[in-house]
């Protein structure tokens, strides 16, 4: 049990046994609310205050502030109990052996910012809510596996699954599926939603602060929950969450001007970062979770119907030559900086799922790239220094998003592809078409017109079974599954597909971990995808900020009971 | 003349009619989608779901007779208070799921002041300057104005921003660079910031307005000042100010006022760029979410009202004219 709960615990139970009394000592410190205002800048500004019917990162942030699950993720990945007592796991009992249910309980004496207390029936409720047809909530895939919740007790949630679930976290843990007041969202249920303006732009929650005022597109104002279960926090009496601008006006007004003290998602240049940082009146901050920015090769030749193979890049020494003509280090540095690391790994977190088996990936050899495919017969047969094989020139599509690092990276591949003789052509398209999965467009993701492209990926949570699904056999996007599925390359080996289904039958997170290791090694040692950099979350906050604890498993913010002003 | 006005609003409607059909077309057919900004571990049909409960499914043409429905009848019979507020669906956004009435509602005051006061002193600096620079042609004025409206016309203004945030903002630390649209006047302090932020989106829109007007002015102002009549007046031993400010301005004026009725349209419209990098919570900053997010109810909302106020706007500066211009009253 983390520190934090421990006095979570026990703040509420003195806050039981002697309500007058605890509520005298806040007043006498005078610790809640005792530090201002807090200012913090999204430059993506929030649209609603309710996750479930918007799935985007900023209004899941801003929402956390208020609304709260019952278990949240560490920095680290690892779950943390928020509203429930402890995490339930097969050893305590609270996962069914035969892992079709998962038992919650709640903390005692939680109650909701109106006074209410919290039951059971909120969570549900909030399972209900999301399910209900015509709702188009956002969150559905992580409650879709549910099949009902049973509430035998005030405190007590039991989660059954249709199917045995050897990682039943999916609802309720992080901050996607924050648990929202039954009583306030009673009469918004399926096609209702969207006419519950009010509880959408401000639900009541239990976390450290209410909303006061929230304009959508703009800025919210948050105040101190004055009935927070921790009596001497947030130490901040209000949070002025505002919106708009881009990243570089965002980390001027922390890094330059002092006018903020919080600024989210810096996807900044690295020097322009560093010399924003310079004028020392604030920091930056990095966390790492599982984005990789990757390579992917098409395994078939793009367009074919029926599908042919490529005739170059189903060869995996073809693969390995591109990937071994690629300087990962030099990339990171060059585009990433603070915000990325080299990775050789496509599951490159949490540390135990993380491999350890593909060191060395990173090290760009040219020598080694031109012998490999000198051996595989594709030679410059004509000197135009392009090498050819059977009249065919060894020349290659490579699309990406329109994005000034992508564009960056395209150019710097090409020319290192171009020393070992090999041709590329870069194609950059518009972001809204390329991941929009439309499968009426020709341009998408899915569709691949190309023979390699580059975006990024991410496990959903820590557990990364979902994400190497991504891989299987039959989620490669064709024309009778509407385009739809993440393996995009159309890879298909059997026996990664074996390795899943086992990985889907496993509850011990050892032996989970242990799985996905060896999946992702699968992935990286046949050359599917190319890790390229491991993507972080870059945000930055005033030096006189103190408590901040970026988190890139859970929101930016989950932590915000506990950021104070620092003296002087 | 009042059948010429009456005349002209009843051919602005069909005008209006068409536009919005265009703009619906367009924005239907332009490549994008409401999803795209999700996260990628937002499974493909629960996209799908989610693009239902939005009513994305249903053909266009039926989309675009909702859309009229609720813009030509639900909208304004909600805010006249004919129809009470859950008898009908309104223009609901795809990014809030709100109405898209109440989110223009909450923006236009942030966009009229600040865009309101830009305009209004853009204006009257180019008139200024504009009769000053003809009155002295050549002279020290004409040539610093016509080197403002050169900067004004070439520098954009993602441009002069960038700068006066570098100089008044990071340097010399007088103005803030982001715009607290929480900020409420309740006295003399609180006006001040409100003026300090304020400052700079006002600089740099009205030097934009400045560049565009002073050149009409100056123009026109030097070819009444060469006018017999003036020479008539000057003789008549007028005062010069007389001259200048009431025998030639007016005539002046009549080419002038055509393009100030036809910008003004753009106070309501926002400014786009400058909206955005000071964070003004105005209309111009709504279209730029919105066209971000492929939140096209808005969008279509939005661009509909500004060709609205556009056509209005042209009514107005053609029932304007005769009244400056006596010759045109009896057409």
């Amino acid at each position: 049990m983390s520190k934090r709960s421990v006095a979570a615990s026990v703040a509420i139970a003195l806050k039981l046994i002697t309500p007058a009394f605890a509520s005298s000592i806040a007043a006498e410190t005078g610790a809640r609310g005792t530090d201002g205002t807090l200012r913090i800048l999204y430059w993506q500004a929030p649209s609603t205050l309710n996750p479930y019917l918007s799935g985007g990162v900023k209004d899941i942030e801003a929402a956390s502030l208020v609304l709260e699950p019952l278990a949240r993720l560490s920095p680290e990945g690892e779950m943390i109990p928020w509203l429930a007592k402890d995490i339930p796991t097969v050893a305590n009992g609270g996962v069914a052996p035969d892992l079709r249910s998962i038992r919650w309980q709640l903390l005692p004496g939680l109650t909701w910012s109106d006074g209410s207390a919290v039951t059971s029936a909120d969570i549900a409720f909030t399972y209900r809510y999301c399910m209900a047809p015509g709702a188009g909530c956002a969150q559905a895939a992580k409650f879709r596996d549910l099949d009902r919740i049973e509430t035998p007790g005030p405190l007590t949630a039991v989660l059954y699954f249709a199917q045995p679930k050897p990682f039943p976290y999916g609802p309720f843990v992080g901050s996607q599926t924050p648990l929202l007041q039954a009583a306030q969202f009673a009469d918004c249920l399926g096609p209702r939603a969207p006419s519950c303006t009010e509880a959408n732009f401000a639900p009541i929650g239990t976390g450290p602060f209410k909303v006061t005022e929230f304009r959508p597109g703009d800025a919210a104002i948050f105040e101190a929950n004055a009935a927070y279960r921790m009596p001497n926090s947030p130490a901040f009496a209000q949070v002025l969450l505002k919106g708009g601008g881009d990243a570089m006006s965002a980390g001027r007004a922390v890094l330059e001007t002092g006018e903020f003290d919080y600024a989210w998602n810096l996807q900044l240049g690295p020097d322009i970062l560093a010399a924003m940082a310079t004028r020392g009146k604030g920091q930056i901050t990095t966390a790492f979770a599982t984005l990789v920015e990757r390579l992917t090769f098409n395994l078939h030749v793009p367009g074919s119907q029926p599908p042919q193979p490529h005739p170059a890049l189903s060869d995996i020494a073809m693969r390995r030559a591109l990937s071994m003509a690629l300087d990962q280090e030099a990339m990171v540095a060059f585009g990433y900086g603070a915000a990325g690391r080299v990775t050789c790994n496509m599951l490159p977190a949490p540390p135990a799922y993380a491999s350890a088996a593909n060191q060395g990936c990173a090290t760009q050899d040219l020598d080694g790239a031109r012998d490999l495919l000198t051996q595989t017969g594709w030679i410059d047969t004509d000197g135009d220094g392009v090498r050819d094989r059977e009249g065919a020139r060894l020349e290659f599509m490579f699309q990406t998003s329109t994005n000034a690092v992508r564009q960056d990276f395209q150019a710097l591949a090409k020319e290192w592809w171009r020393q070992i003789g090999v041709a590329t052509k870069l194609r950059a398209i518009d972001a809204s078409v390329f991941f929009s999965g439309d499968p009426g467009s020709p341009d998408t993701l899915e569709k691949f017109d190309a023979d390699i492209e580059m975006f990024a990926g991410a496990s959903d949570g820590p557990d990364p079974e979902a994400y190497l699904a991504g891989w299987a056999c039959d989620a490669a996007p064709d024309a009778q599954n509407g385009w739809r599925g993440q393996n995009v390359g159309h890879w298909c080996d059997p026996a990664y597909d074996a390795l899943l289904d086992r990985l889907s039958r496993t509850a011990d997170l050892v032996d989970r971990a242990a799985l996905a290791r060896q999946l992702n090694d699968m992935l990286v040692q046949q050359y599917v995808a190319v890790p390229l950099v491991d993507r972080g979350r870059v945000s930055a906050h005033a030096n006189s900020l103190g408590g901040v604890q970026i988190n890139a498993w859970d929101s930016e913010l989950w932590n915000i009971a506990d950021w104070h002003r620092l003296p002087g | 003349m009042r059948f010429y006005a009456l005349r002209r609003l009843a051919m602005a409607l069909p005008t209006l009619l068409v536009i919005s059909a265009v703009i619906f077309a367009l924005l239907d057919l332009a490549p994008g989608d409401p999803m795209a900004q999700l996260p990628d571990t937002i499974p493909p049909d629960v996209r799908d779901d989610m693009r239902a409960a939005l009513g994305m499914g249903r053909p266009a043409p039926v989309r675009y007779g909702l859309w009229l429905w609720q813009m030509v009848v639900v909208e304004p019979g909600i805010f006249l208070g004919l129809i009470p507020e859950d008898a009908a669906t309104r223009i609901l956004s795809w990014q809030t799921r709100a109405p898209v009435m109440t989110q223009i509602a909450q923006r236009l005051p942030q966009t009229i002041i600040v865009m309101g006061s830009a305009y209004a002193l853009g204006i009257t600096i180019a008139i200024g300057l504009g009769i000053l620079s003809a009155w002295r042609r050549g002279g020290a004025i004409d040539q610093a104005g016509t080197g403002l409206a050169a900067i004004g016309y070439a520098l954009p203004p993602f441009f002069t921003a960038a700068v006066l945030i570098y100089i008044f903002a990071i340097q010399l630390n007088w103005a803030p660079t982001i715009y607290d649209t929480t900020l409420r006047v309740t006295g003399w302090d609180s006006l001040a910031a409100q003026l300090r932020q304020m400052a700079l989106p006002i600089a740099v829109l009205s030097l934009q307005t400045t560049a565009q007007i002073t050149r009409y002015m100056r123009a026109a102002m030097l070819e009444t000042l060469g006018q017999e009549y003036i020479r008539a007046a000057r003789a008549k031993g007028l005062r010069e100010r007389t001259v200048l400010m009431v025998h030639a301005l007016r005539n002046s004026m009549i080419p002038v006022v055509p393009v100030i009725a036809l910008g003004a349209p753009q106070i309501f419209a926002g400014a786009i760029i400058t909206e955005s990098i000071f964070g003004v919570n105005g209309i111009g900053q709504l279209l730029l979410i919105s066209l971000r997010a492929g939140d096209l109810p808005v969008v279509q909302t939005v661009t509909v009202l500004i060709a609205a106020l556009i056509v209005l706007a042209n009514l107005a500066s053609d029932l304007a004219l005769p009244w400056l211009d006596p010759r045109l009253r009896d057409a």
